[in-house]
């Protein structure tokens, strides 16, 4: 049974008659590393807010098909249950702080599901180190910078333990080192056993951690499959998607020299480039 | 005297004693394009927000125009400095999308027409015509950051100053605002750029400042500035993606050349294709 299923679903925000979401149908299956991307308004973000409820339950609207978590339907589970199984880190953290220190900020969502002192501050601790944030425990969350926040926010929600990590746009305040090690530690949440949906644009860093990619436009799934096979593809492209620049490199070189296979991380492409070239195996 | 923006001996110490900016010193010429970069918390938006005067030196100067930040007000300052923050939802106060575009060039006291003929070419150089109607905060991130944009731009500042201004944009709009700052970068505006986005910059800009812990460790082209490690190191920074694929692939032609973007990587490239380039 895949641990999310969103079966035929379209969606209209409250007053709007052009739908948010149309036809969406897809599949996310215990430990895939989801990524979704596509232009500014196609539908990203409120895609992964059908994940755990927040649509329809907060947003109201016209809910037509069903999303199923863990093979149940949302619209009859509240948004608090279906947030033990999916975690959301939103694009800006600071819609997302409560508290006046982040040690608080992380106790906040353990204390409301019950846990024992103990737990908390072990979890508390494990999250801290993870994310390389221990030196800002007694800070004020506000008074971080975004990129900071942001880590607080994903610390907050990592130590509750939900089955699927659902982040949208997660890097956008970050600086590229701190988004490279933020995205990596998303690939290491993964490969713990952790289901993962990446909303991302910064597509050179996180492509070769993603098994599955779905691209929106106008609220529809335009294109889904392994990032390999649709990022070097011209619907790509067409639909704004921001290719990693290598990909778009040797595509404009296809004409003048064979490439095997296209590349999907830094590494890879500087092999592709050196086979080009005829810096072969001799390197 | 050309200079647009001076700084001398800035300091900045927060309420909260963190000293964000240590001694910079900075002269940025009418009709520059510059971009600064640097880690969170290297100072960036600080040193920004001097600019316009909404935070004042704790110690040394800014001259705005020659206008010591200090002995002016910040509507005095906004009126020839815009700035594009980062985080829209703090921008907006109107009900409105069309109202919150009016709503500076109001308070400056333009006519009735022009106000109505700026807004309208604004929005539908953004994409925001449609939304008219609607509340800022209905848009999607995307769309406020256009909006922020646009509320700046139709007043006419002469120094344009963005933070962060794709974040959260697809390719077609980070087109668009590329081709925004070309054309008010011909129309002699200055433009300051605040940003993670180093493919961005190196596609556009020729001078690039980069910050770290408060201080100014680089201030010059791109290329000198990017293809040097203990920099990047010191600034947390990441190669962009072109430089990062040559560094990784350790082809010494290509190492010398030290292409920037897509365009000069390929006609290296063609160059060694062609055998005219220097295989070893």
């Amino acid at each position: 049974m895949p641990i999310i299923e969103v079966d035929n679903l379209t969606y209209y925000y409250p007053g709007s008659s052009k739908p948010a979401l149309a036809n969406i149908s897809l599949n996310v299956e215990k430990g895939d590393f989801l990524l979704i991307t596509g232009p500014s308004g196609s539908g990203k973000s409120t895609l992964v807010r059908t994940f755990n409820g927040l649509i329809p339950h907060l947003f109201g609207g016209r809910f037509e098909g069903k999303v199923l978590v863990k093979g149940k339907d949302t619209r009859y589970c509240s948004v608090a249950e279906l947030s033990k199984t999916v975690g959301i880190v939103f694009q800006d953290p600071e819609n997302q702080i409560l508290t006046l220190s982040v040690e608080r900020e992380i106790a906040f969502g353990l204390e409301n599901l019950g846990l024992p002192r103990k737990v908390i501050r072990e979890r508390m601790e494990k999250v801290l180190k993870d994310l390389n944030i221990v030196h800002l425990r007694e800070r004020i969350p506000i008074e971080l910078s975004v990129g900071e926040q942001q880590k607080v926010i994903v610390a907050s929600i990592i130590a509750m333990m939900p089955e699927v990590l659902v982040f949208d746009e997660p890097t956008a305040h970050m600086d590229p080192l701190s988004a490279l090690k933020f995205l990596e530690l998303v690939h290491e949440l993964n490969k713990r056993g952790y289901t993962v949906v990446v909303v991302e644009h910064r597509l050179d860093l996180v492509a070769k951690y993603a098994n599955k990619i779905i691209i929106l436009n106008n609220g529809r799934i335009v294109v889904k499959g392994e990032p390999r096979n649709i990022l070097p593809s011209d619907i790509a492209e067409e639909c704004g998607v921001d290719v990693p620049r290598y990909i778009r490199f040797f595509k404009r070189i296809s004409n003048l020299a064979k490439i095997s296979r296209y590349p999907i991380s830094d590494e890879e492409a500087a092999e592709t480039l050196k086979e080009v070239l005829g810096y072969g195996r001799s390197y | 005297m050309g200079e647009a923006i001076e700084v001398r001996n800035l300091w900045y110490i927060y309420p909260n004693g963190v000293v964000a900016l240590k001694g910079i010193n900075l002269e940025i010429r009418l009709g520059e394009k510059v971009a600064i970069v640097g880690p969170n918390g290297a100072g960036k938006s600080t040193l920004i927000k001097h600019f316009n005067g909404l935070l004042k030196p704790t110690k040394g100067v800014v001259r705005v125009f020659g206008v010591d930040t200090r002995k002016t007000t910040v509507a005095t300052l906004a009126r020839r400095i815009g700035i594009v923050f980062q985080n829209p939802y703090h921008q907006f106060f109107s009900e409105k999308v069309w109202d919150e575009v009016a709503f500076a060039l109001k308070n400056f006291g333009f006519p009735e027409e022009t106000i109505r003929h700026r807004v309208t070419k604004v929005l539908r150089l953004f994409d925001l015509y449609d939304y008219a109607d609607r509340s800022p905060f209905t848009l999607s991130s995307g769309e406020m950051r256009r909006l922020a944009m646009a509320s700046i731009l139709a007043y006419d500042p002469d120094i344009i100053v963005f933070d962060e201004p794709t974040v959260g944009q697809d390719r077609f709009h980070k087109e668009k605002i590329r081709e925004y700052i070309k054309l008010l970068s011909s129309q002699g505006k200055t433009i300051i750029l605040v940003t993670h986005d180093i493919d961005f910059v190196v596609e556009e800009f020729d001078r690039l400042i980069v910050m770290s812990e408060g201080r100014i460790i680089a201030d010059g082209a791109p290329r000198e500035i990017l293809y040097n490690e203990e920099i990047l190191t010191k600034a947390s920074l990441i190669l962009p993606q072109i430089p990062r694929l040559v560094k990784y692939s350790e082809i010494p032609f290509l190492l010398k050349h030290k292409p920037l973007t897509e365009d000069e990587l390929l006609i290296a490239v063609l160059g060694i294709l062609r055998g005219d380039g220097g295989r070893c």
